[in-house]
């Protein structure tokens, strides 16, 4: 699986794994996104910041093909995925997280990580039910495992606590062989200790897995990125690496809200 | 990733075996054993009229069940499919209306209007996956409702008002199949064959994703599923257990009809489905059976209580009402909620 991620990656060269231009996005008369540019390099590790309805989400959904935007354009690795449908994007290496958990609460841990692994593999429309030591199913498990979620791998879904289920969104999204991530606010709702647990997960991930990370709380963001995207309403605001964009007083004045306070 | 690959335990892997192939219960095959010594009890009107029709309307109500218990799509066009694969026998086949039917052997007919049959439940899905909920109800109600007139309308091909008479289940392997206990296994060897098959196919991949798509369809697409091409794919198979039946329908009636495939019959199958339960593959067999029981003697029963025979359908409605209000999953719900918990419970024990 390595070896053909590094094949991969040295056929793409140095093209950027994220290419976004000019994309704008409008719900009615509504600019949810406006003129954004943005690239990040493959195995980069990015958090997008801004306040609510700053477009964060809109901005994934754009990338992962859930809706299409408005205008402009957007390469995956090279390629204009601009008007692919969403599993046409998946398929090709990118993965995301939702921001509320959207997950099969009716199958259990490991049949939502198989889905997940199914999704990606060229068995999905096979009648033939899986047999002990099917390689997809052996990969749902090691999956399972490196979230952490192998005690409850037969419960179902909709019994984990809260916690576990964002673990899991995080297992969906590793399936199969992901050349870039996009975490929805991967930690919304977890406790202390489960966001150390959440940031260990995303320290571990091969280095040549970059990602996306939307995130409120900085100590989990700033801890797992190298460089920060700030968004003000539907704008790309700031760029820079974590430590610039902390010490930089026009952002402390935005994303601290003292303008919105006033 | 490579580096945190699991080792799993053989129990696991026996259990999560277990658990996707459910094995069948003593009580199902004391019901297959009843049903295959079938005609060494029961008289040719039943075999033929009751349970050669039960298995018909339940295998076609069962291409619903799959569709909606499993797909989340109610759709109303397997009446329609499988009248559809019932009037291909008939004009690629033999019937009375020599003037209209090819005459084709029934070994290349049969297999040709089943094969017909799929490519229209095909299209249909492919026209009706964009929408979801009551318009999926709706545009497969239209296609329905299109055919039924076109049959009725189109003289040179459907036959008209009329429609074909004289249809018959071939004679092959020196057995007549038009005869009673030939074609109750006939239509009970279908019916297994389906059930089988629905069964086997909700725990195989192609079933897991459906159900995927069913709960949650963005997050499927968001996994790599071709969402449109499964659902497509869904009814194409659920067409491959109505077509058949709808040639079995034909033979049965020995005709082919715009009445068989009218809206009354269309609503029936819905009916079927719900009242036996969407939730288990056994439960439009079940509704089947009260159909055609009711069907068959709700009529005398009202005749001896000083109504009139034509109310049929009232009894029908009503328990259409009755199921819907206080037990959605049919009678199998019942079943599985007052039932069963009582006779595990006077069996001493329970589990």
């Amino acid at each position: 699986m390595a070896t053909a991620i590094a094949e991969r990656l040295s056929a793409t060269g140095q093209v950027n794994a994220l290419e976004l231009r000019g994309v704008t996005k409008y719900f009615g008369a509504l600019a949810a996104l406006s003129d954004v540019t943005l690239s990040v390099r493959p195995g980069e590790r990015r958090a997008i910041l801004g306040s609510n309805g700053a477009g964060k989400t809109t901005l994934l959904n754009c990338i992962t093909g859930d809706f299409f935007p408005t205008s402009g354009t957007i390469r995956f690795f090279g390629e204009d995925v601009t008007t692919f449908p969403a599993h046409e994007r998946i398929r090709r290496g990118l993965r995301r997280t939702y921001q509320i958990s959207l997950l099969f609460g009716g199958l259990s841990v490991l049949d939502n990580v198989y889905l997940a692994c199914l999704g990606v593999s060229r068995g999905r429309f096979s009648f033939l039910r899986p047999r002990r030591g099917d390689p997809l199913l052996e990969s749902a498990r090691a999956l399972v495992h490196a979230v952490h979620l192998d005690a409850v791998a037969d419960k179902k879904v909709a019994e984990l606590a809260h916690g576990q289920q964002r673990q899991l969104e995080v297992a969906l999204a590793l399936a199969g062989a992901p050349r870039f991530l996009l975490f929805d606010e991967p930690a919304a709702g977890l406790s202390p200790a489960e966001r150390g647990e959440l940031v260990a997960i995303l320290n571990s991930l091969p280095s040549h897995i970059g990602y996306v990370i939307i995130e409120h709380d900085m100590d989990v963001a700033l801890r797992v990125v190298e460089s920060v995207t700030l968004m003000h309403e539907g704008r790309i605001f700031k760029e820079g690496t974590p430590a610039e964009i902390e010490s930089d007083p026009e952002v402390q004045e935005l994303y601290l809200g003292h303008r919105h306070a006033a | 990733m490579a580096a945190v690959r699991a080792r799993a335990t053989p129990s696991a892997d026996a259990k999560y075996e277990a658990a996707r192939t459910g094995g069948i219960p003593a009580a199902g095959w004391l019901l297959a054993l009843v049903l295959v010594m079938m005609p060494a009890i029961a008289s040719d009107f039943f075999l033929v009229q009751v349970f050669g029709w039960a298995f018909i309307l339940g295998t076609i109500a069962l291409s619903l069940q799959f569709l909606a218990g499993y797909g989340g799509m109610v759709s109303l066009v397997q009446m329609t499919v499988a009248g559809f694969a019932g009037y291909m026998v008939a004009i690629l086949g033999t019937s009375g209306l020599t003037q209209i039917s090819l005459g084709w052997p029934f070994w290349l007919a049969v297999p040709v209007a089943i094969l017909l049959g799929v490519l229209f439940g095909t299209v249909s899905g492919a026209l009706a996956v964009r929408t979801a909920g009551i318009y999926t109800i709706m545009i497969t109600l239209a296609i329905a409702a299109a055919f039924f007139y076109f049959t009725r309308q189109n003289e040179t091909v459907f036959g008209g008002f009329l429609g074909f008479n004289g249809v018959r289940a071939p004679v092959f392997w020196g057995i007549d199949w038009r005869a009673p206990v030939p074609f109750y296994y006939l239509c009970l060897g279908w019916a297994a064959i389906s059930w089988g098959l629905v069964v086997w196919v909700a725990r195989a991949p192609f079933g897991l994703a459906l159900q995927g798509i069913r709960d949650n369809a963005r997050r499927m697409a968001a996994l790599g599923f071709n969402v449109t091409a499964h659902r497509i794919a869904a009814y194409a198979f659920a067409a491959f257990l109505a077509a058949p039946a709808g040639v079995l329908l034909t033979w049965l009636n020995g005709q082919i009809a715009p009445g068989t495939v009218g809206i009354g019959p269309v609503i029936d199958i819905l009916v079927i489905a719900v009242i036996g339960g969407l939730g288990r593959p056994i439960g439009p067999f079940i509704g089947a059976l009260l159909y055609v029981l009711l069907r068959l003697f709700a009529m005398d029963l009202l005749v001896a209580l000083g109504l009139s025979g034509q109310r049929f359908q009232l009894i029908i409605g009503l328990g259409f009402l009755l199921t819907v209000l206080f037990s959605p999953d049919g009678v199998l719900g019942l079943w599985e909620r007052w039932i069963r918990p009582r006779l595990v419970g006077r069996a001493g024990g329970g589990r």
